[in-house]
């Protein structure tokens, strides 16, 4: 990956058109039903940008992550497309891609081998003295003590297992990297370090998405932010915009989003995302919105606006 | 009513490092108290003493002045940051929600809970969906303290500001005490009326 | 997923209920048969004896002109209503012992433990042999036997359950709520134990007859006027020598079919209770 041909620059290094997902579930007795958990969502990343997915949980944002790993569930369902490179990605694809192209920070520790000391499992299968000093110097970075490489899974603090995490990744060497989560647990400083961390990586020309709840901390790193809502993508802008406040901003949820912030008011607007087991029609956020008419219950495009794209037919 | 920790010392066991020494924390009735600082301070085993949870290896923890009560129902709750592992997952929600058997109804309207949701099982329900449930189940006939760690922490901002605004309403109107612990420090100066840095404390 | 525009096409859980009743259904069928045929279709005739199998008796007949079939199905009768017996005794046992270790202090978890580990220490057979024979042999030995030892396994499970479950937050703040160790157990444990126990309780059957045959076959098990598939193996091994392998072979391939389906059926019953299995 040392020789970046133009185009790779040119297409997205990933690009996810309106996928949907849906589970198929048993019902109380032997009826199945689907239950539809995203919906044509949309989203890229180009090299060397930070693109952070926030959202509510049930918004749809592990599972975009899992099914651009390719670890969705047997009884999951999916349609739309991913392509990577510029090249349509399949199941056997991210079967090989992953780990060594696209790595995942996982949400929780679960995902480490219990039986196998934390430097041997970040440093992954022949390590060489690059990788080594590369995992020394990203372990100091995010205060993780020597000793740290020698101890096993469970000896962890919740916070220090999430900076081992975070430094699996930036030693993997993908160029594309997915976190899930990565911050919550953290206390401040060590979150805006790990933050700090990824916007190096994308600085050096990799890609990462970043899947979070926190998003203050988000659009003080991301290039841009896509917000997700009831598993569609409403609105992808610029992180500026951002911090510029509601009037910059496209989408009524995005707006919302923004007001709640401690820092911003705290003022929430009422009600609650919709269950995927009863979506409304049209517009998924149309029941909560003080803009909506009878059109919002149409199937509403991605449309682009101001420099984003924002899923809504009111926006100006 | 006084909720306090007098030169509470915490550890495990007996090799095991210090991890709060001689903390003292007051909180009276109708404050509401954030408890700030990094990571490793202890900030949640003191929200475990001072409700009841561990047993302080040296100090006490007083409610007006008399140790709490082990047994019975107990006039301080806390509430935990993950409301998925706090809720029995085969139960229906509204046999949560009446654990207490103090329960009144008037808080499930403050708090926003739809008849609804009260058939459902947790995991038919968003984490903000149960975490109402969680404070709802806690401010029975009876409750005079609260304590938070890091409720609001897996919650959307949204949610987040919707069960806060809802939760200072409810403790104000009734003078309960209120003790969290949070990271957020925009979040602490929006709802405490006073902040504790244990830092500055007995810390480790 | 793949299959789903199919008109035939079932899914999983219904084919595992399916699979479930049937085997159910067979197994029943052989006990309700045990019982209701009549003790004069395996009275000794002695123009019919040694017979090879035919149409007129599919299994053969033995040396007193008994039709092996209706001995056969009358063996595995009395094996399925001694393994239902004992497993359910033992699983019963195991469900205490489980919780009690659990919830009770840590001197009676220790002693909990130390039988457990005594009862698993000393050879089945051997214990068994033992129970059978100083409870006076016959179906209570075989009942008292079969279910005294084999608990330790579920129990020792049932233990780590609880245990796991105990540590659970919803525990913590039941007891904040007011709530003894007892309302704890019957309210927020117990119901969580049902899977294990009668996944464990069906999984114990085929070990509870296998062990009664055994038990049987070398004589310290059921009477030799009960037509139990143990006496029916070991009167077979006098005439294994003389060529006449029917004797042996259909008892010998009903018990292994009758054991493998209990089996199926405790896998299957797995499937269905697994909170995993809505997600398909």
């Amino acid at each position: 990956m040392e020789k970046k041909t133009k185009e790779e620059y040119v297409h997205p290094l990933l690009e996810v058109k309106d996928l949907s997902v849906s589970f198929r579930m048993y019902d109380t007795g032997l009826e199945q039903y689907d239950l539809k958990v995203i919906s044509n969502l949309n989203i890229d990343v180009k090299q060397g940008e930070i693109v952070a997915v926030a959202g509510s949980s049930g918004s749809g944002k592990s599972l975009l992550a899992h099914a651009v790993m390719g670890l969705l569930p047997e009884n999951a369902a999916t349609t739309g497309e991913m392509y990577y490179k510029g090249m349509p990605l399949i199941q056997k694809e991210k079967e090989q891609l992953r780990g060594k192209e696209i790595a995942l920070v996982p949400q929780s520790v679960a995902y480490l081998d219990p039986s196998m000391r934390v430097g041997t499992q970040v440093l992954g299968e022949k390590p060489d003295q690059r990788k080594r000093k590369e995992q020394k110097e990203v372990f100091s970075r995010l205060h993780l003590e020597e000793h740290v490489e020698r101890l096993y899974p469970f000896q962890l603090s919740g916070g220090m297992a999430r900076r081992v995490l975070v430094s699996t990744a930036l030693i993997s060497g993908a160029d594309l990297i997915i976190a899930d989560e990565p911050t919550p647990g953290l206390d401040l400083e060590m979150a805006v370090e790990a933050l700090t961390c990824f916007r190096e990586m994308a600085d050096e020309g990799k890609a990462v998405i970043l899947i979070t709840h926190d998003i203050d901390l988000a659009f003080h790193v991301a290039d841009r932010v896509a917000v997700f809502y009831a598993g569609t993508t409403v609105e992808i802008a610029p992180s500026k915009d951002f911090r510029e406040g509601p009037e910059a901003l496209r989408h009524p949820y995005s707006k919302a989003l923004w007001r709640a912030l401690p820092q911003n008011g705290f003022v929430p607007i009422p009600g609650f995302q919709p269950y995927a087991k009863a979506l409304p029609k049209g517009c998924l956020f149309a029941p909560r919105c003080p803009n909506r008419t009878e059109e919002c219950e149409k199937p509403i495009p991605m449309q682009e606006l101001r420099g984003g794209t924002v899923r809504c037919i009111h926006a100006t | 009513m006084r909720l306090e920790a007098k030169n509470v010392s915490f550890r495990y066991n007996e090799r095991s490092p210090w991890i709060l020494r001689e903390v003292t924390v007051t909180v009276e009735e109708g404050e509401r108290v954030g408890l700030i600082g990094p990571s490793g301070y202890g900030k949640s085993t003191l929200l475990r003493l001072m409700g009841g949870y561990l047993k302080p290896a040296s100090g006490e923890i007083l409610l007006d002045g008399k140790p709490l009560e082990k047994k019975g129902i107990s006039p301080v709750q806390l509430i935990y940051q993950h409301p998925e592992k706090a809720i029995n997952p085969r139960w229906k929600m509204k046999k949560v929600l009446e654990e207490s058997g103090m329960f009144r109804e008037e808080v499930m309207e403050a708090l926003g809970i739809e008849k609804e949701w009260l058939g459902r099982y947790p995991r038919e329900l968003s984490g903000g969906e149960l975490q109402r449930f969680c404070v709802a189940r806690s401010l029975f006939q009876g409750t005079h303290f609260l304590l938070a760690d890091e409720m609001s922490t897996m919650l959307d901002v949204i949610t987040q500001a919707q069960i806060w605004n809802l939760m200072v309403k409810e403790v104000q109107e009734r003078n309960i005490g209120l003790l969290m612990v949070t990271h957020n420090k925009a979040l602490a100066k929006k709802v405490c009326t006073r902040c504790i840095d244990l830092r500055e404390q007995g810390g480790r | 997923m793949k299959s789903r525009t199919g008109r035939f096409s079932v899914n999983r859980r219904t084919r595992t209920i399916l699979t479930l009743i049937l085997i159910f259904a067979f197994l029943f069928g052989i006990y309700l048969a045990g019982t209701i045929m009549s003790d004069e279709l395996i009275q000794a005739d002695f123009s019919q004896k040694g017979l090879k199998p035919s149409w007129e008796h599919p299994f053969g007949t033995d040396l007193l002109g008994r039709d092996m079939l209706v001995r056969t199905i009358k063996g595995l009768s009395i094996s399925i209503v001694v393994g239902t017996v004992a497993s359910s005794v033992s699983a019963v046992i195991a469900l205490f012992v489980g919780v009690a270790a659990a919830t009770g202090s840590s001197r009676l978890d220790h002693f909990i433990n130390w039988l457990i580990d005594l009862v698993m220490g000393i050879p089945h057979t051997v214990l068994l042999i033992l129970i059978s024979f100083a409870c006076g042999k016959g179906l209570r030995g075989v009942l008292i036997g079969v279910a005294v030892t084999h608990w330790t396994g579920l129990a020792r499970l049932i233990r780590s359950e609880v245990l796991q479950i105990r540590s659970q937050q919803y525990i913590e703040v039941s007891r904040r709520l007011g709530h003894n160790s007892r309302w704890i157990t019957i309210h927020h444990i117990l119901p969580h134990m049902i899977p294990q126990f009668l996944i464990g309780l069906i999984l114990m059957f085929p070990h509870a007859i296998m062990h009664e045959s055994s038990l049987t076959f070398l004589g310290f098990g059921l009477s030799p006027e009960q037509p139990a598939i143990g006496i029916i193996l070991s009167e077979s091994m006098k005439y294994l020598s003389t060529g006449m392998w029917w004797l042996a072979f259909f008892p010998g391939l009903m018990l292994v079919i009758v054991v493998l389906l209990f089996d199926r059926l405790g896998e299957n019953l797995k499937k269905i209770v697994d909170p995993y299995s809505a997600h398909e």
